[in-house]
């Protein structure tokens, strides 16, 4: 029989707000423990929560670029567990009414568009952050610190419908999601600081079944190899479950362990789990007016899949270099700066932009921020090139120069010499030169050796170092060579 | 006279006057909590360093010239669940008998800006769960006026320190009636003001939905002076209402002729004893000779209150206790693993009463009783509410007892919890309703105090503290003394 998988994603991403979601904490990454709190997210006796604004208009932009519902009001619940990163024995979200409901997102997969569908995006505070000590894990840990920093910074919980068949799709749905909330602002995207976190929810089932397996939910993926590994591994494993008759009998939930590259099992799934969840008496329902939503609405830039239509219909890119330079925000704003200040074609701008540029940001592991060459500059060295007044080589070692340096092309090429030649007259006379002082290679050519011929052409380049325009070059040596096979022509 | 028989109004005229210091007024305050506390035990916490402190500030301002603040060097007590800066909040609980809050509730830091004087902490059910102030962690407070009586709960610390004279002013809160209830009890007044009126901020949470911190004292003006220094919207309290907050002292001498005054059949049924019917009754001819037009109405959803005020009130304080787990905080018991630690710390800090209520809350959220309990009990919320506003359609306020017996012995309703909780039946449908409710004296029997209340729809204080002014004016019985002597024991 054969079988197919279906993953659904819960994505929980911290919102880069300045402050915490109900109280005016600091939300910076890496402060020392415990040192950006007060009564509020530390949950002592008496103190009270007070919504931050600014932490509900992200999580109503991350619902209208994902195109949700926007719920008319916004309303909080109490989530009630004992654990002691939860200071106030409940998570202050939302249950009974998600703020976003019913929006979808589209992936280009090898099957070409998908759409995956966006059950439901609600926002809620985060819990603090358990450290086990005296053991690597949590098994054998001989005490455990909690650190209350990261309590209550805003987050929203992302689900996605059971919409994904393969990991490769998962990785996708996570890569353009990410893109979408950097675009926004919203949140910082990093998932190795963990402000971007990931649960897939996977079973199989027949192929042609409708109805559905019974699920595990990995737990914790902080990284797009994980989710695509963690998944292989586990889709691999109930399907050899499900072949040799013993499929899973309870839904549970399992770890990804990174060394092993295998999920293991932490805990069965309760359910329905007892959150007795109730309305947070707190804090009184916000209402979210229409013209409040179109105004967050304004402010949200053009997205990747705008950028993507417009760089492969307008701008002629291909489609694997269109999203390339899409996904990444400000290597996109970079891209566009370079094309509106360059005459030519922006596939030549991508080009150099994805290829060499991009060589170096890797090789240096620089920020597109930090980046010293100047969009102007990187299109006046793609003038240059276009003119002729440097070879392609040559620009290469320009643009290197003008990435460590800072300096524009002109002066990089005027100090160093490395205008291209071109002129005929001087290059028919170098030519001349090498000819004279290489007879075997002539001889050898005209003997019918087409390799002798790129052997001269290299000692034009070297008597130049380089600066001959090889197309020039190329067509003396041909005239010049010519002649002398067939003389009696003349 | 007494420095301490005076009002807080009249002891803001003496102090402007210079008659008094500050200083001397909290050293004559303390002396009189001494003399007191071994009788009726109204305070967990007396903070003398800390009041000195206020007070000589104040001194020193005053010797400047400086303008001073309404309530510049007058002495309150608050009641231990409302959070002060350093000073021990322990709300009569064995989980916080140590825990020293790091910061001063919003109407604490208003108080200070008012230039208060904060005594001490009074004394109260734990976490403000009852009605009777014996389910303390520190011991009972006794009724100043019979001794072997309970004061009212839970905020009868506060109570029983107005009434003993050992303050002027105090802070109580009210969840279903625990402002309202131990005035009427010790023969003073309370005021439970429209739900958001008075922020919550540092008041620790019993039933969120349903509490307010209010103002206690033995004169209207003065009950008008600290609701005045306390109200009004909070960026902290996100429940506090953004209406404009309109002081209610320089109205309280309004004309309060041809007011209505709605009398609800169901608040003086079978459940009321007698003694208590005809003393409150008794008492519309004091409103009607002051001008009020009364009438008798029919308010039937009355007798669900109790019961729907009970199932939220324990839903909200089962949610609201789950953070004493002995983590950051408060008592903590020694325990093999997390789960060990957080029963035993649980098991150990927590008295009975609030073990029954938070376990009766935790069932009634449950998936599954949800529905039948929690949101039943918000539908008939709903019915009492509307009911309430449309009887204030055609009533300016209501008039009804604050409580439906008179003090009971101390020790006597402990086995009984139903029936102590019947005893909010008058004060619940406000708390439910969020509506306004001031409890006044209204004369003795048997020795022990009577109480009557007013009710009035959402953000009449003004108003009822102005009927109660009149009625103040016209009524002897407001500002009796216990008799030296307590009954049994004297104060």
């Amino acid at each position: 029989m054969e079988y197919e998988a279906v993953i659904g994603l819960e994505v929980h991403a911290e919102l880069c707000t300045a402050s915490k979601v109900f109280c005016g904490c600091a939300t910076t990454f890496g402060a020392p423990p415990n040192n950006q709190v007060c009564p509020v997210c530390l949950g002592l006796p008496g103190a009270l929560p007070a919504l931050n604004r600014r932490a509900l208009e992200y999580a109503i932009a991350a619902g209208l670029a994902l195109n949700c519902q926007i719920a008319s009001t916004c309303q909080f619940d109490r989530k009630q567990y004992y654990y002691p990163d939860l200071p106030k024995a409940y998570q202050i979200t939302q249950y009974h009414q998600p703020l976003c409901t019913g929006g979808c997102l589209e992936i280009m997969t090898k099957q070409g568009l998908k759409r995956v569908g966006i059950t439901r995006i609600h926002l809620e505070e985060e819990a603090g952050k358990t450290v086990h000590a005296g053991s690597t894990g949590i098994t054998g840990a001989q005490y455990a610190l909690i650190d209350y920093n990261r309590c209550g910074i805003p987050l929203i919980e992302i689900v996605s419908g059971p919409d994904l068949r393969f990991p490769e799709e998962a990785k996708l749905f996570l890569e353009k999601l990410r893109s979408i909330l950097c675009y926004l602002g919203v949140s910082d995207g990093k998932m190795e600081e963990g402000s971007l976190r990931c649960d897939a929810n996977v079973s199989v089932r027949p192929v042609g079944e409708q109805a559905m397996g019974k699920r595990a939910e990995i737990k914790n993926l902080n990284s797009f190899r994980a989710v695509q590994a963690a998944l292989a591994y586990e889709i691999r494993r109930q399907m050899e479950l499900a072949a040799s008759g013993t499929p899973l009998a309870m839904e549970e939930a399992r770890a990804w362990d990174e060394q092993s590259g295998m999920t293991v099992y932490m805990r069965p799934k309760e359910q329905p789990h007892e959150y007795r969840y109730y309305p947070d008496p707190d804090l009184m329902p916000v209402v979210i007016s229409s013209a409040w939503v179109e105004e967050i609405g304004r402010t949200i830039p053009e997205l990747p899949d705008a950028k993507y239509d417009r760089y492969t219909r307008q701008w002629g890119l291909a489609s694997h270099d269109a999203w390339l330079i899409a996904a990444e925000q400000k290597l996109a704003a970079y891209f566009e700066a370079v094309v509106e200040s360059f005459s030519g074609n922006p596939k030549t701008v991508s080009h150099w932009v994805l290829g060499e540029f991009s060589r170096l940001l890797n090789l240096e592991k620089t920020a597109i921020d930090a980046v010293k060459i100047r969009p102007r500059d990187f299109a006046v060295l793609l003038e240059r090139l276009a003119a002729g007044t440097v070879s392609g080589n040559t620009a290469k070692t320009v643009l290197e120069t003008m990435f460590y340096t800072g300096q524009d092309p002109d002066t990089i090429i005027r100090e160093q010499g490395l205008a291209q030649i071109s002129d005929v007259q001087q290059l028919q006379e170098l030519v001349a030169a090498v000819l004279a002082a290489h007879p075997g290679p002539v001889a050898d050519y005209r003997a019918g050796k087409a390799k002798a011929f790129d052997y001269l052409v290299g000692q034009v380049m070297k008597a130049t170092r380089g600066r001959a325009n090889p197309e020039v070059v190329r067509q003396i040596l041909i005239a010049e060579l010519v002649p002398a096979e067939k003389p009696a022509k003349q | 006279m007494h420095l301490l028989d005076m009002t807080a109004a009249e002891l803001a005229e003496a102090l402007a006057a210079k008659t008094v210091s500050a200083v001397e007024l909290t050293r004559a305050c303390l002396e009189r909590i001494a003399a007191v506390e071994p009788k009726v035990h109204a305070f967990i916490t007396v903070c003398a360093e800390e009041a000195f402190k206020q007070a000589a500030d104040i001194d020193r301002r005053r010797l400047r010239g400086e303008p001073l603040p309404p309530l510049a060097g007058i002495p309150v007590a608050v009641k231990d669940n409302i959070c002060t800066a350093g000073i021990r909040t322990s709300c009569a609980s064995r989980m916080l008998q140590d825990f020293v809050p790091p910061y001063d509730a919003t109407v604490v830091m208003r108080l200070k800006q008012a230039g208060a004087v904060v005594v001490g902490k009074t004394n109260m059910d734990e976490f403000a769960m009852g009605s009777t102030t014996e389910y303390s962690f520190f011991g009972p407070t006794r009724n100043p006026w019979r001794h072997e009586y309970v004061p009212g709960g839970s905020s009868g610390g506060s109570a029983a320190a107005l009434a003993a004279r050992a303050v002027p002013l105090a802070l109580g809160s009210d969840t279903g009636g625990s402002v309202r209830l131990p005035a009427a009890f010790c023969g003073v007044m309370g005021l439970k003001p429209t739900y958001g009126r008075v922020s919550r901020y540092g008041l620790v949470a019993f039933a969120s939905s349903l509490e307010q911190i209010g103002p206690m004292a033995r004169s209207v003006r003065d009950l008008a002076l600290l609701y005045d220094a306390i109200g009004g919207w909070d960026d902290y309290d996100q429940t506090t209402l953004p209406a404009e907050f309109i002081p209610t002292l320089p109205g309280l001498n309004k004309e309060i002729k041809g007011l209505r005054v709605g009398v609800p059949a169901e608040y003086f049924g079978p459940g009321l004893e007698s003694a208590v019917r005809e003393k409150v009754r008794s008492r519309l001819k004091v409103l009607q000779d002051l001008g009020l037009i009364v009438e008798e109405i029919s308010l039937p959803t009355t007798e669900y209150a109790v019961a729907a005020y009970y199932v939220i009130a324990m839903a909200e304080a089962s949610s609201n206790l789950a953070r004493y787990d002995g983590v950051r905080y408060g008592h903590r018991a020694a325990g093999r693993d997390i789960l060990a630690m957080f029963t035993r710390t649980r098991q150990e800090g927590f008295g009975p009463e609030v073990k029954r209520r938070i376990m009766i809350g935790t069932y009634v959220l449950s998936a599954g009783y949800y529905d039948e309990y929690y949101r039943k009990a918000q539908e008939v919320r709903t019915l009492i509410r509307r009911e309430l506003e449309a009887a204030f359609t055609r009533c300016d306020l209501l008039l009804t007892p604050t409580a439906p017996v008179l003090p009971w012995m101390m020790g006597e309703k402990q086995r009984d919890p139903l029936t102590m909780y019947l005893a909010d039946c008058c004060t619940v449908p406000a708390n439910l309703a969020g509506l306004p409710g001031l409890s006044l004296p209204c004369g003795f029997v048997d020795g022990l105090p009577v109480g009557m209340q007013l009710l009035g729809p959402a953000l009449s204080e003004p108003l009822l503290l102005r009927v109660a002014y009149h009625y103040e004016q016209a009524a002897a019985s407001c500002h009796a003394t216990p008799p030296e002597g307590g009954g049994a024991g004297g104060i």
